[in-house]
């Protein structure tokens, strides 16, 4: 439990639609669901999660927090639009399914192996270390992201697609020791204190 | 046709469904001068279409016939077929209306005896049976067609089939130098009454009315079971003409969806209901025969919560709370598989059915304000009652989706806010 997560505990008793209204992006939405399921039976992974958005969105009304900001779901959404597409009620819920993977992120709930969250970590502290992506590091903590022998074997797998990378200059081997980011990385990162910093202020969360 | 007399008292109805025939006949029995005008050749609007109706589950023909005898019985009510309104100017208890007639080529001499059709082989599609099947290019609209006039469509006029239609005609009725005309008409009051049409479920792409042949929507499905039907009611699918037995009906088809019609078109679960009981009628103890009817949520409203309660004790019919996400077809059988989730337990189905009928929502047949500007209309595009539109008085289906019952009632309720002005205009004028 994060201080965090107690003080929205503390703050919504024991209304989470309150709670995810407040503090989930385009959380606002989930009223607006009239619970017809064509978002479920639309998404193309389909059987994959525990639950589909129409559930998660009835569990939210439910009050069922827990299981909610624990499920996989949110981090199973590839982004496809399908549901938002179809969605009778046009409620975006793509978006809120990447605002509530967000804000289980954010409260220290979401599952810590969960490999999604994982690889959107490693790809933000990535990218947000120099203000660009460095693929090549990037792809090296991805494999060994469950230790070092499933490492050595994935990176043996893609040996032939780095070579060709190499080979076709789409994979700079100095990155390793030497890459560049952009000017003024100490303002990116004052920046990106400040923003969260904000909006930690702007939802009452205890910093 | 040129002898029309109208004046300032006179009440003029738009439409001749069931709503407008309601309006005109009950102004016109209260004494007042009517004229009621209609799009297509003859009179009775979609009801006609219908094969029965509920919740009596009785036909049409009985309703639409005691309703021809009272309009027959008014000398005061004139009817105009294939008019069409195409401006109204003016004020409450002063309006002037533009109306074209198309030709029918055929005269009031007409007997019906169908001469004329004999002679010629040219057809057409037929828009009574919503084009599944096609009519002699000289047709009766239907059986009850009122007037029990023949029409010679514009296809033929100029070809050698004309002229063997006009010879065949023994009571010159056949009149082919007929030609469009426009009327200017005075008028009190205008009652819309131009009804709704299905929507387009073309526009539901995951539900592939254009790619699968046995994808088909209620109105069709309502003619098929009709023995005056394109099937001679019996229930056979599109793709293959095999009997189909395990029928699918998807609510909501194009209703209550932001995008497509944000209205609950209201008699849609209605009519589903209704039409699984056809199902049960026409297979009595066939264990293969079944309705399954996918629903967000079933609005039987008030008094019809008996007919749900009835229909929801058939062993045929089975109910999934669900909208379906899209439909696939199995391209050896032509089955359709209906894929979803549904609500009352999140269970994931991939369900054959032999045929699917979509119950499209209803949206206005025509828009009024293509005619009178100034008219208000909410955002689906029927007519509002709202002070500002004057004497013109939206009547059934114009104005909201509504079962016969509600439309006739509406109706009335038009052709009284009708008589009151055109009363006003009589005591201010005597
Ligand atoms: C699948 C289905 C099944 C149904 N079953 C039932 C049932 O069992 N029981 C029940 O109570 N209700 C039923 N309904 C509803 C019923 O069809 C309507 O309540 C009824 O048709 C309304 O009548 P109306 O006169 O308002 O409109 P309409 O029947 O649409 O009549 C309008 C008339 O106006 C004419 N018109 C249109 N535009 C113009 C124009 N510009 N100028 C002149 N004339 C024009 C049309 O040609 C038509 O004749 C069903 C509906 C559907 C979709
Ligand atoms: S499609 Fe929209 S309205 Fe339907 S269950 Fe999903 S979110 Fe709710
Ligand atoms: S009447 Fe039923 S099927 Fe029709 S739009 Fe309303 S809820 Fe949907």
């Amino acid at each position: 439990m994060t201080a965090t997560n107690t003080a929205v505990v503390a703050k919504y008793q024991n209304n989470f639609l309150q709670e995810v209204e407040a503090n989930v992006e385009e959380g606002d939405w989930v009223k607006m669901c009239m619970q017809c399921g064509v978002c479920a039976g639309s998404c193309p992974l389909g059987d994959a999660w525990d639950h589909s958005p129409q559930e998660i969105f009835m569990m939210i009304r439910a009050g069922k927090r827990e299981e909610v900001l624990t499920s996989d779901s949110m981090w199973m959404c590839t982004s496809c639009y399908n549901c938002i597409v179809r969605c009778p009620r046009e409620l975006p819920i793509t978006h809120i399914m990447h605002g509530l993977a967000n804000y289980a992120h954010r409260l220290g709930i979401a599952h810590k192996k969960n490999p999604t969250r994982r690889f959107a970590k490693i790809f933000w502290d990535n990218v947000t270390k120099n203000g660009r992506a460095n693929e090549l590091t990037l792809s090296i903590r991805l494999y060994f992201m469950d230790g070092i022998v499933s490492g050595i074997k994935i990176g043996l797998q893609m040996v032939g697609m780095g070579l060709g990378m190499l080979k076709t200059g789409r994979l700079d081997p100095m990155a390793l020791v030497m890459h560049k980011g952009i000017k003024d990385t100490k303002g990116l990162h004052a920046m990106l204190k400040k923003a969260y910093e904000i909006e930690g202020k702007r939802k009452g969360y205890a910093s | 046709m040129t002898d029309l007399v109208a004046t300032n008292e006179t009440i003029l109805v738009v439409g001749g469904g069931i709503s407008g025939m309601t309006a005109a006949i009950e102004a016109a029995e209260c004494g007042k001068d009517v004229v009621l005008i209609e799009k297509t050749p003859a009179l009775g609007g979609r009801v006609s279409q219908l094969y029965k109706y509920f919740p009596k589950l009785c036909h049409p023909v009985c309703g639409l016939e005691i309703n021809l005898r009272r309009l027959k019985a008014q000398k005061r009510l004139r009817v105009l077929t294939m008019a069409q309104v195409t401006n109204i100017s003016g004020n409450a208890g002063d309006y002037s209306v533009s109306i074209k007639v198309s030709p029918r080529y055929v005269n009031e001499n007409c007997t019906a005896c169908g001469a004329c059709a004999e002679a010629v082989s040219s057809e057409i599609d037929d828009p009574f049976q919503y084009n599944m099947s096609r009519t002699k290019a000289v047709y009766l609209p239907f059986n009850m067609a009122y007037p029990q006039r023949y029409v010679i469509d514009g296809s033929i006029i100029g070809t050698a089939e004309a002229d063997q239609a006009k010879t065949a005609c023994q009571y010159n009725a056949v009149d082919l130098d007929m030609s469009e005309e426009t009327l200017e008409l005075k008028a009190g009051a205008v009652i819309w009454a131009t009804g709704w049409k299905p929507y387009d479920a073309n526009k539901i792409q995951p539900y592939g009315y254009d790619r699968y042949a046995n994808v088909i929507t209620s109105v069709e499905f309502e003619r098929m079971m009709d023995p005056y039907g394109p099937t001679a009611g019996k229930l056979l699918r599109p793709s293959d003409n095999k009997e189909a037995k395990n029928i699918a009906f998807i609510q909501c088809a194009g209703s209550r969806d932001r995008n497509h019609l944000t209205h609950c078109s209201r008699i849609c679960c209605m009519a589903s209901l209704k039409q699984s009981t056809y199902i049960s009628e026409q297979y009595g103890d066939d264990d293969d025969a079944k309705s399954t009817i996918y629903y967000i949520d079933i609005r039987a409203i008030d008094r019809f919560e008996d007919f749900y309660k009835k229909v929801q004790d058939d062993p045929k019919t089975h109910f999934v709370k669900s909208k379906v996400a899209n439909i696939t077809e199995d391209e050896k059988t032509g089955d359709v598989i209906l894929h979803g989730v549904d609500t009352e337990g999140y269970n994931r189905y991939d369900n054959s059915h032999d045929l699917c009928v979509l119950a499209v929502g209803m949206t206005p047949n025509a828009n009024i304000k293509e005619v009178a500007a100034d008219t208000h209309t909410d955002v689906s595009g029927f007519i509002e009652a709202d002070e500002a539109n004057g004497a013109i008085f939206g009547a059934g289906c114009a104005s909201n989706a509504l079962d016969v019952n509600r439309s006739v009632q509406h109706a009335t309720a038009a052709s009284l806010r009708a008589i009151q002005v055109v009363n006003r205009v009589a005591s201010a004028e005597a």
